[in-house]
């Protein structure tokens, strides 16, 4: 319960101070609404129509939870580094890596609005017809991949605590999330190779689980699938901020590195 | 001769500083892996929506990726001044606006330039789509126009960080309309004829048609309407830049705003 109160507040408070800047909360939603904008254009040109365009306004839609996390995650710690504030989140006497989790959900949900926005903006401007088969089902997968997405975010935030110039880093991997998750390209249309890296990474799941939601389709295996990859993120950073935490104390480079 | 040293030794010196900021961390996957990724993004995208050919994504992503130096480096001009304390410094020195600036400009169209052919080798190797190897001198031309004119528009970039402290945010949604507007994935004939309106007046739109009728086998003259236009845009945002940078300069002095925006 405490664990569930400290999660709930901390996620409310940072949603709030991610709301203050108009100007950023502005780019959370313009930035995936221009891809989503390019992308709606390129199926046009194409000629696509029904369910292909369903889909692919599903996936471009899905593409701003993923920018709302990769960056911000990826600088977070910097960030809290810059604010004075890290030292006072390694003391606190809870689970490093749980303290977390509200910083990147909240940066997830921020991700949310902008998914809402760019399906509404493909339903007014380009006149694509939202039939969702099974709203609830598809309300709950995008739950599930805003929560797996956080916690993707949460992994990549404790990863580059080390890396001063995280957010190069963040940047450069919201493109190829993008396609190796089948956002929009099918992952059959991809290498052989490509295949393996995307099945642990949990958009991939969370993804197609809101596709088979829309289109009436069971989502059920792939939600699964979603919520064990985002449990194994869980796993990793628990230990890798354990270690993390550690080395930072015994050397003394907390904030420095 | 005060006002060449201006230009040139100060705009190295500031490349410079910004490549102490660039660092390889940050170089590597902002300039090299990022621009690769997009290219076979929406290569795959078009692809799956059945639309174009391979090339016409490679020449459109590879070509529009010269705005990211030009047009963050640019914003960075004066939000790193800020950042680094010595934004009043710059503004009470009494050199001439014009070297200074311009000055800083030129190591950044060259980057822009690189970025972009880098892009574009890369991604006609990785992609095995071919461009005739006569046709490359023009297309470096083009490219070149394309750092040039984006060079401009990070100009005016840089004059609005005078009172909007998030240049990266600002930078990035004028990298958003450049990908949506200038042809870069969508064929400007494809476009609403309101689009097609904006278009013209953006940097790279008329680069990028440039390049894609030299892959085609135009010859250099042909296009070259089309690359002074890309100029002329380019010193038409450079302009505007520099009278607002000017303006916003007086205003910030007046107000005693220059640390506040």
């Amino acid at each position: 319960m405490r664990v569930l109160r400290l999660v709930g507040v901390a996620w409310w408070l940072q949603l709030k101070i991610r709301s203050r800047s108009a100007f950023d909360g502005l780019l959370s939603l313009l930035y995936p609404a221009f891809f989503a904008t390019t992308i709606f254009m390129m199926f046009r040109q194409g000629d696509a129509a029904g369910p292909a365009l369903l889909s692919a306004a599903v996936g471009s839609s899905a593409m701003g939870i993923w920018s709302a996390v990769s960056t911000t995650a990826a600088f977070a710690l910097q960030t809290e580094r810059r604010q004075g504030t890290l030292e006072l989140l390694v003391l606190a006497p809870q689970p490093f890596a749980l303290l977390l989790v509200p910083l990147t959900l909240s940066m997830a949900t921020i991700g949310a609005y902008s998914m809402a926005a760019t399906l509404l903006w493909g339903r007014l401007a380009f006149g694509i017809e939202i039939a969702i088969a099974d709203p609830l089902i598809f309300v709950l997968s995008v739950v599930v991949t805003v929560f797996a997405i956080a916690m993707l975010g949460m992994l990549i935030a404790i990863s580059s605590i080390r890396y001063r110039a995280a957010w190069a880093l963040g940047s450069a991997i919201e493109m190829p999330v993008w396609l190796i998750c089948g956002f929009l390209v099918a992952l059959s249309d991809l290498p052989a190779w490509v295949r393996p890296l995307s099945s642990v990474l949990a958009p991939t799941w969370g993804v197609a689980a809101m596709r088979a939601a829309a289109t009436g389709q069971s989502p059920w295996a792939d939600l699964g699938w979603c919520l064990l990859t985002a449990a194994g993120y869980g796993l990793i950073a628990t230990l890798v901020s354990r270690w993390m935490v550690h080395s930072a104390r015994s050397h003394a480079t907390l904030a420095l590195s | 001769m005060t006002n060449l040293r201006i230009f040139f030794v100060g705009g190295l010196t500031s490349y410079r500083a910004l490549f102490g900021w660039l660092s390889p961390w940050i170089l590597i996957p902002t300039f090299l892996f990022t621009p690769l990724f997009q290219i076979l993004l929406f290569v795959y995208i078009g692809r799956t929506a059945g639309v174009s050919d391979d090339r016409f994504f490679l020449i459109g992503n590879a070509v529009v990726n010269a705005a990211v130096p030009c047009l963050f480096a640019m914003g960075n001009t004066i939000g790193g001044e800020r950042n680094a304390g010595t934004l009043p410094l710059l503004i009470a020195s009494p050199a001439s606006r014009v070297p200074l600036f311009l000055g800083r400009a030129l190591p950044v169209i060259l980057n822009g330039f690189l970025v972009a052919v880098f892009a574009l080798v890369t991604g006609s190797l990785l992609l095995r789509v071919d461009i005739p190897p006569a046709t490359w001198g023009g297309i470096a031309v083009a490219i070149a126009a394309c750092s040039v004119s984006c060079t401009g528009l990070g100009l005016l970039g840089a004059a609005i960080a005078l009172r909007v402290r998030e240049t990266a945010v600002l930078s990035n949604i004028v990298l958003g309309i450049l990908i949506v507007f200038a042809g870069v994935n969508v064929p400007i004939g494809a476009m609403p004829g309101w689009m097609q309106g904006v278009a013209e007046w953006l940097p790279m739109t008329h680069g990028i048609e440039a390049t894609h009728d030299l892959a085609a086998g135009h010859r250099l003259g042909e296009v070259g309407g089309a690359l002074l236009t890309e100029l002329a845009l380019g010193a038409f945002y450079a302009l505007l830049g520099l009278g607002l940078l000017r303006w916003l300069e007086w205003e910030s002095r007046a107000k005693a705003t220059l640390d506040t925006a």
